[in-house]
C-alpha cells in the first residue's frame, strides 16, 4: 500500500499564503517535531521557555511567509528562524559568558543531525501507513512491542520483524533503490 | 548520511512528537490572528481602549468580552509594545 501524495513544502507555503488554514495546519504538523527538537536538543530549552519559543517561531513563520523568496527553502529558513529565536531567548535570560556557547560546533552538529532526521522522516511519508505507524511508534514514540501490538491489533512477536522490513524499505526510499520486501507491512 | 539500519533508527528517534497542545496552539494561529488583528485595529482607533490594554491587558479584554488565551495575550503584548 502506498501513501497518499503529500503536498511539497513549496505547495504548502503557497497555499498558506493564499489563506488556506488546512495547509497551515499541515505545515505546522510537518515541521513541529523539527522545531521542537531544535529547541530542546539543540539549545536545551525546556518547559515554558521551550513552549514560548515554539509558539514564537510559528507566529513568525505565519507573519513572514510572504517574505520567503523561495518556497522550496522553507525548511532551512525555519531552522534558521528557530535557531535565532532560541538564541534571542537565551541571551535575554543569561549572562554574556554563555553567548559563545550558543554558536558552538556542538549546536551545529546537533542541527545537522536533526536536518538528516527530517530527511529520513520525509522519506517515511512515502512508506505504507502500516510501516509509518510501526516505525514512528517504536523509534520516535519509544513504545514497547506490546503497546504497539495492542494498538495496531497485531501479535507483539511480529513487531521486530515488521520493524526490520520497514527499515529496509525506508533505506530503499532514501537510497532510491526499489527494495523488494513482503507486502504484509 | 549513513543509511545503515541502526543509523536510520537513531535518526527516527531524534524527532519525537512535539507536545500535542503546542502543536494544536500553533495550528490555531490563523483564527486567533483574526481576533488579534481586530483588537489591535481597535486599539489604534480608540486611545482610551489602548490605554486600558496597556494598563491591564487581561482585565481590559475581559471587560470587553474578549476571551483571550495566553498565546494571544503574548502576541498582543508584542504588538502593543511601544516601538
Amino acid at each position: 500500500m502506498s501513501s497518499l501524495i503529500e503536498p511539497t513544502d513549496a505547495q504548502l507555503v503557497e497555499r498558506c499564503r493564499a489563506g488556506d488554514d488546512d495547509a497551515w495546519r499541515t505545515l505546522v504538523e510537518r515541521f513541529s517535531r523539527y522545531v521542537h527538537a531544535i529547541i530542546v536538543q539543540g539549545f536545551r530549552l525546556h518547559g515554558a521557555d521551550a513552549e514560548d519559543v515554539f509558539q514564537d517561531v510559528f507566529a513568525k513563520v505565519y507573519e513572514n511567509l510572504g517574505k520567503l523568496r523561495d518556497d522550496d527553502s522553507v525548511r532551512p529558513w525555519l531552522a534558521q528562524l528557530t535557531r535565532r529565536t532560541c538564541i534571542d531567548r537565551l541571551r535575554a535570560a543569561r549572562d554574556e559568558a554563555v553567548w559563545d556557547e550558543l554558536e558552538s560546533p556542538e549546536v551545529d552538529e546537533t542541527l545537522a543531525r536533526l536536518d538528516d532526521a527530517l530527511t529520513v522522516r520525509d522519506a517515511l511519508a512515502s512508506l505504507s501507513a502500516d510501516c509509518r505507524e510501526v516505525l514512528d511508534r517504536f523509534f520516535a514514540r519509544d513504545e514497547s512491542y506490546r503497546t504497539i501490538g495492542d494498538a495496531l491489533g497485531i501479535p507483539a512477536g511480529t513487531i521486530a520483524s515488521r520493524i526490520s522490513r520497514c527499515l529496509t524499505r525506508l533505506r530503499g526510499e532514501l537510497t532510491g533503490r526499489k527494495v523488494e520486501a513482503p507486502t504484509s507491512g | 548520511m549513513n543509511y545503515d539500519l541502526e543509523s536510520l533508527g537513531e535518526l527516527l528517534r531524534a524527532l519525537p512528537p512535539a507536545p500535542s497542545a503546542w502543536v494544536q496552539a500553533a495550528q490555531e494561529l490563523p483564527p486567533r490572528r483574526g481576533a488579534l488583528d481586530d483588537i489591535v485595529a481597535r486599539a489604534e482607533r480608540d486611545v482610551e481602549f489602548r490605554r486600558r490594554l496597556l494598563a491591564d491587558l487581561e482585565s481590559a479584554l475581559a471587560a470587553e468580552g474578549y476571551d483571550a488565551e495566553p498565546p494571544v495575550l503574548d502576541a498582543l503584548r508584542r504588538r502593543l509594545a511601544p516601538e
